[in-house]
């Protein structure tokens, strides 16, 4: 039987915008029955949220204690749990999901679709590989559960529609294995818009030279309503926090406007910025790869070009 | 304790891949092919346990053709005591590599895996997860920092909203980020030294696990491309611009 789960993700009572644009993959697959699964401590205002959302047929609301701070190792045999009925099983290509879907796949006994970015039919997929330099068409088989993550800056966020789905209540199926304890987690937290989803973003790269130095790029980013991000070299040299690393090995965004100043544009990031709108790119050096796919570029001093930007707009 | 460290031969790096012109694959003739660079710091880490006191030995494995004893060689001249080499000449996808690295775990017994968190050719990011699920143990991926005491892992993940700490009982699968460490050059004599230490060659059809792929890729194609822009003169000018564009 066709039929579609998406797992959400979900933070602090509220759903990531990543689970809306996966459930915007899921319903590129032709099928009309999707359900989204919701685990939680307490499940009601994440589980409501997502019958909102247009096109979703049930919200399943799986509450339980464990689910406060969830683990790969916890939640896995519960997606199997709820793998029977369905056809396709779909995350967000998030760290939470990359941990997450595959060692579910392995417990259900499939290969796993990673990154798709989009759907040929409902089970022929596009990803990309080799950190975006080629696109591979793959074929999963016909006869088997297809477990995929959905490449969340491919798709965009499906809207609330004008009703609210049924929210199911299930028990949790499966136990603690009890060898995995969160300790701690520590969030940048910070002001501003969430770098994964705001339409636009400022990064800076290494020629920001110090942490001080990124306070041109925090104060253009405040006057703009951008989130800020960085390039690697910018997070290695302990600039700015990892969580702010956009590349291949960091957040792929795709914001309408992205700025990238200082940043020379190795391929690593470039990829993942491929997918933003419009890229403005600020650098010293003319020759900087960067400005083979920026659509505007200033060259100069980015201690003068900035604070002259922030000031005309 | 031991530790197993999967490696995956890919193309290096450095190289710019590029789809060969009939489609049917990248170009791999005459590329200058490495160790998966997220599997090294995987290995780096396992050496540093071993040389802090906490493990005795580290073996390397690899499944693949003849060539991946190069990787092999290499890691063993970074350190590594044994390499395994699990030969086939098929395409091996992640379910099934974490079923053959299953079998090597039932037969070395080790107290931690540390792989890579994803191999830069295929980025699938999948196989460490899926190792964990089949031998039903801990999984912390994504690992910036690792700490061991009394038979557990502390460890530190890059995770969307930031750091995630974990504490993992051993045995676990562990894989590693970018920010774990810095891997050791290698040094001519321990080159020398590494085509003495002990590779053993195993075939996959030995194990009695079934490679055959789940998924069938069936066309590789280049990436649309981003043309340049323009260079602008001044910031007024990009201002402009964005305004035009309806941007700002």
């Amino acid at each position: 039987m066709a039929r579609v789960l998406i797992i959400a993700q979900h933070e602090d009572g509220a759903l990531n915008p990543a689970t809306a644009k996966t459930l915007s993959g899921a319903k590129s697959l032709g099928i009309d029955d999707i359900d989204i699964a919701v685990f939680a401590e307490s499940g009601a205002g994440v589980a409501q949220q997502a019958s909102r959302l247009a096109g979703v047929t049930r919200v399943l609301m799986i509450e339980h204690a464990d689910f406060a701070h969830p683990t790969a190792a916890r939640l896995a045999p519960e997606i199997k749990a709820l793998a029977d009925g369905y056809s396709h099983i779909l995350g967000p290509s998030t760290t939470f999901g990359r941990d997450l879907m595959p060692r579910a796949a392995a417990l259900i006994g499939v290969g796993q679709v990673s990154d798709v970015q989009e759907v040929l039919d409902s089970h022929t997929f596009k990803r990309p590989i080799y950190a975006g330099n080629a696109i591979v068409t793959v074929k999963a088989p016909e006869d088997r559960t297809v477990v995929a993550t959905i490449r969340s800056a491919s798709y965009s966020a499906v809207a609330e529609g004008d009703s609210a789905c049924d929210i199911e209540t299930r028990e949790a199926a499966a136990s603690d294995p009890g060898h995995t304890r969160l300790v701690n987690l520590e969030t940048g937290g910070g002001d501003g818009p969430d770098l994964q989803t705001a339409d636009r973003v400022v990064s800076g790269g290494r020629a920001m030279g110090s942490s001080d130095g990124f306070d041109v790029i925090y104060s253009f980013a405040k006057k703009l309503g951008a989130a800020v991000g960085a390039s690697r070299a910018a997070v290695d040299a302990g600039y700015v926090p990892n969580e702010l690393q956009v590349g291949q090995t960091g957040k792929i965004i795709a914001p309408e406007l992205y700025f990238a100043i200082g940043i020379s544009g190795a391929i690593q990031h470039l990829t993942g910025i491929k997918d933003a709108g419009t890229i403005v790119a600020i650098n010293k050096d003319a020759e900087a790869p960067i400005f083979e796919v920026a659509d505007y570029g200033l060259v100069g001093d980015l201690f003068e070009i900035v604070p002259e930007l922030e000031k005309l707009i | 304790m031991k530790i197993l460290v999967p490696i995956k031969r890919v193309v290096d790096y450095n190289v710019r891949v590029r789809v060969k012109s009939d489609g049917s694959g990248v170009e791999t003739e005459g590329v200058k092919m490495s160790i998966n660079p997220f599997d090294e710091i995987a290995l780096e880490e396992a050496l540093r346990i071993k040389e802090a006191g906490t493990a005795e030995e580290v073996v390397v494995c690899s499944i693949g053709g003849k060539d991946c004893q190069q990787q092999l060689r290499t890691g063993l001249a970074m350190g590594a005591d044994r390499a395994i080499h699990v030969t086939t000449d098929s395409a091996v996808q992640p379910l099934a590599a974490a079923r053959i690295f299953l079998k090597l775990i039932e037969q070395e017994s080790p107290g931690m895996v540390f792989l890579g968190k994803q191999a830069i050719d295929d980025d699938n990011s999948q196989t460490g997860q899926m190792l964990a699920a089949l031998w039903d143990r801990p999984q912390a991926t994504f690992a910036s920092k690792v700490e061991l005491s009394d038979g557990k892992a502390k460890v530190t993940r890059e995770v969307d909203a930031g750091l995630e700490t974990l504490e993992v009982d051993l045995p676990a699968v562990l894989t590693v980020d970018l920010r774990l460490n810095e891997p050791r050059f290698v040094k001519l004599p321990d080159i020398m030294k590494a085509k003495r230490k002990p590779l053993d060659e195993i075939a996959l059809d030995d194990l009695g696990v079934e490679a055959s792929a789940q998924l069938e890729v069936t066309a590789y194609e280049p990436p649309p491309t981003r043309s340049g822009g323009r260079i602008l003169e001044s910031a007024q000018e990009l201002v402009d611009e964005l305004k035009n564009k309806g941007l700002l």
